[in-house]
């Protein structure tokens, strides 16, 4: 059980994480434009920043 | 008719330059016709290699390209869309404004609700497995279990305060003006789960539904974001179609100075130039200058008006030929078109009064779940349960019968449908547009624009002469002239051009002087005929005739008959005269026409076929049209119609196909049988698990189990609209 006790805290903290890592994305602009992310990935040399 | 996407350059576009304190000047332009990486690639490598451009980078998914300039005094508006239109991409400045960043916020709170909710599921779900896991027979010790109930409630809690927060709010408002909507079952559900979880945690018992509150908003949430999404992407659309046909009238100053300004602000008296090419924005009365002016969008007819010295020209009419100089005769809200405008906004009142199938629905859904579990509750209470017990099982019902089908499915069916007519060209408003659209039983056509081309054809004339006449036109930009000149191809151009507003062109081909014109500029008198036509002649030498007339569209006729086939009637009204009408609706396969309507008269047919019980889908794209389109039960537009007629309009069409309709049409009744088969899908679900729930035979594995399986259920059926043909 000591085990758990470590793991249960831990797992709760990775997920919140990704949360943030998720809000950071989000206020950046990584969603503005699906349509142009997926295009231009074609490009020669692919300005990929966010706007 | 004419196509009214891109603005000529006007003088000072340099007034659309924005420029924040400690930031480089940048210009915001729609472009019109980016789709993929290639031009996505060319348009960016292009603008950013001008002089004075900084960076440019262009948005596929809204079409708005951002162009930074390195200071302010090198910046060029005009040369960007100059290079923009050779690249073959219209652009025009754009105004994001405010409303739709206000609205991009909310988008973007949705999307954060969303991803909280869906941490807390998956990390609840992760403490409550073993929970469950005890209820089939693998009991867990009672410490472990209080340990793995409270980290679920350390987790679930804050998630469901957070994510909850559309819910609660849209129904507090509500619950405020004394109205029940589907956030207040939701809210009450989640929030008495929530509390009686924790009352359960603290005296140790072991019915906690924490996963069930927190996955429950999250796939609440799903539905709630699909939404705003449709409603944003109908909503920015129609912003982009009022940023691209922005009125604006060019005013002359007393210096003789000419100025852009918007059409708002033109007072009476103020001295106007229209050019060729330019729509007149208000009333006015001819000052200087002849021209023809083609007002087939404010009447119908198809022949053109001649504008002189002392004549009154109508908002709205198109400047085909010279240059004008008007004295505004009123401002814009008094001109002709704003009785027409008042017209339209009692329609769209009209149609604001018409219930979604979702909100119909709601309206039966909320009372009988709240009954049920209020029921459930004094029920079991009674039958000597105990307060605990019998909560329990209120609160299950109210879970279980969650309304996802209300929820999730409704709108994922739309947002489907509309992706789908997107591809197709066809722009929905709303989601509301689509179920009407669907019950639609009567099809109204306009004529001009709509079953034919709006643009004038040759249809006769001397073969030899057309080769002959054809050097004079190419060099002249009037559509008649265009229209020859493209029949006859490619070829030299006459030299010596001079142009005579309002009348024709004169020039030297072969080096013998032509004119190609009206009949009385090219010398043939007593002309009678009313017939859209042109004369050609060399100087001393006998004149030939051409006459124009407006083409049907390629697909007119089969698309009457798709529309018949599915069991519709099929009408013409126009306000063109009637034997034009009649040879249009011949052609096109339909019996039912009416001719020399006035737009009144258009608008009360309208509504006499809807007194008598029809549901009138109107396609149109006139000023003479706008009446009707609101009035009607659904109103389609094409992509070149007129501003007001396109914001008339529930669905906007592009391109030269007529089928858009018949498609739209499958569309909305696809949609709507969808949405009808997730309803009865939710309906029996409820008639199986309600029951249950009330007689307390549901635990929470079996809760979450239900609910979320009825969701994933409704929403891959809404996915079938995406690959059905």
């Amino acid at each position: 059980m000591n085990i758990f006790m470590m793991l249960a805290p831990m797992s709760v903290f990775l997920g919140l994480i990704g949360v943030g890592a998720f809000w950071w994305t989000l206020r950046h602009g990584q969603y503005d434009d699906p349509a142009g992310d997926a295009a231009r990935i074609l490009l020669d040399d692919p300005d990929d920043r966010p706007l | 008719m004419a196509v009214t996407y891109g603005l000529a350059p006007a003088p000072d576009l340099s007034a659309f330059l924005k420029q924040a304190p400690d930031a480089k000047p940048r210009l915001d332009l729609l472009v019109v016709g980016a789709r993929c990486a290639g031009c996505l690639g060319k348009i960016e490598r292009e603008t950013a290699a001008l002089a004075g451009v900084e960076a440019a980078r262009l948005n596929l998914t809204t079409g708005k390209l951002t162009v930074t300039f390195s200071d302010a005094a090198a910046a060029d508006p005009g040369a960007v869309i100059a290079t923009l239109s050779g690249l073959g991409y219209a652009a025009s400045p754009y105004d994001p404004g405010l409303a739709a960043q206000a609205l991009d916020r909310e988008g973007r709170r949705l999307v954060l609700c969303l991803a909280v909710a869906a941490f807390g599921a998956m990390n609840t779900m992760m403490f409550s497995v073993p929970l469950w896991a005890g209820l089939f027979g693998q009991e867990l010790g009672p410490a472990t279990r209080v340990v793995m109930q409270w980290w679920c409630a350390l987790v679930a809690t804050p998630c469901v305060l957070y994510a909850g927060r559309p819910f609660f709010e849209s129904a507090w408002r509500s619950l405020r003006v004394a109205r029940a909507n589907m956030d207040v079952p939701i809210s009450v559900g989640v929030l008495l789960t929530l509390a009686i979880s924790f009352s359960e945690t603290i005296l140790r018992g072991r019915d906690t539904y924490f996963d069930a509150a927190v996955s429950l908003l999250f796939l609440l949430l799903i539905g709630r974001w699909l939404d705003h999404q449709l409603k944003s992407r109908a909503r920015s659309a129609a912003a982009d179609l009022l940023a691209l046909q922005a009125p604006s009238a060019v005013v002359l100053g007393p210096d003789g100075v000419e100025h852009r300004r918007p059409i708002g602000e033109v007072a009476v008296g103020d001295l106007l130039v229209v050019r060729p090419g330019e729509r007149v924005p208000v009333d006015g009365l001819v000052e200087s200058g002849f021209a023809e002016l083609d007002t087939s969008l404010l009447t119908g007819e198809t022949h053109t008006l001649d504008a002189r010295p002392g004549q009154v020209c109508r908002a709205g009419a198109l400047n085909l030929s010279g240059v004008l100089r008007l004295q505004a005769l009123a401002r814009s809200e008094d001109s002709a078109v704003a009785a027409i405008a008042r017209l339209v906004e009692a329609g769209a009142q009209s149609k604001s009064k018409y219930v979604q199938l979702a909100d119909r629905a709601a309206q039966i859904y909320v009372p009988v779940v709240h009954s049920a579990a209020a029921l459930t509750f004094a029920a079991n209470y009674i039958l000597g349960l105990g307060v605990r017990e019998a909560l329990l099982r209120g609160v299950a019902v109210l879970i279980i019968t969650c309304p996802c089908a209300l929820g999730l499915a409704v709108p994922a069916v739309q947002v489907a449908a509309s992706a789908r007519l997107f591809r197709r060209g066809v722009l929905v408003k709303s989601g509301a547009a689509l179920e009407r659209l669907a019950e639609v039983d009567h099809v109204v056509f306009d004529k001009t624009g709509v079953l034919t081309e709006g643009r004038p054809e040759l249809i006769d004339g001397p073969p030899s002469a057309v080769a002959l006449a054809a050097p004079l036109a190419r060099a002249s930009g009037h559509p008649l002239a265009k229209s020859l000149a493209a029949g006859a191809g490619p070829g030299p151009m006459a030299l010596d051009v001079v142009e005579h507003p309002g009348l024709g062109v004169e020039g030297l081909i072969d080096g013998r002087r032509a004119r190609l014109g009206r009949a009385e500029f090219v010398g043939v008198t007593g002309s009678q005929v009313r017939e859209t036509e042109l004369w050609f002649g060399f100087e001393g030498d006998s004149k030939v005739r051409f006459s124009f007339s407006d083409r049907l569209r390629r697909d007119a006729a089969e698309t009457v008959a798709a529309l018949k086939a599915m069991g519709l009637t099929v009408e013409v009204l126009s306000g063109d005269t009637p034997t034009a009408v009649a040879l249009a609706a011949d052609a096109a396969g339909v019996s039912r026409r009416r001719g020399g309507l006035s737009p009144m008269g258009k608008a009360d047919i309208v509504d006499a076929l809807q007194a008598a019980g029809h549901k009138v889908l109107m396609v149109g794209d006139g000023l003479n049209d706008t009446a009707a389109l609101a009035r009607a039960h659904a109103a389609m537009a094409p992509g070149s119609a007129l501003d007001a007629s396109q914001n008339a309009a529930d669905l906007v069409f592009s391109g030269e196909q007529l089928g858009a309709v018949v498609e739209a049409l499958k569309v909305a009744r696809r949609t709507r049988r969808l949405a009808l088969q997730n309803f009865g899908f939710a309906a029996a679900y409820n008639a199986v698990a309600a029951p249950a729930a009330m007689l307390g035979l549901v635990n929470p594995f079996l809760a979450a189990l239900a609910m979320s399986g009825s969701s994933l259920v409704v929403t891959l059926n809404a996915l079938r609209l995406r690959s059905a043909k």
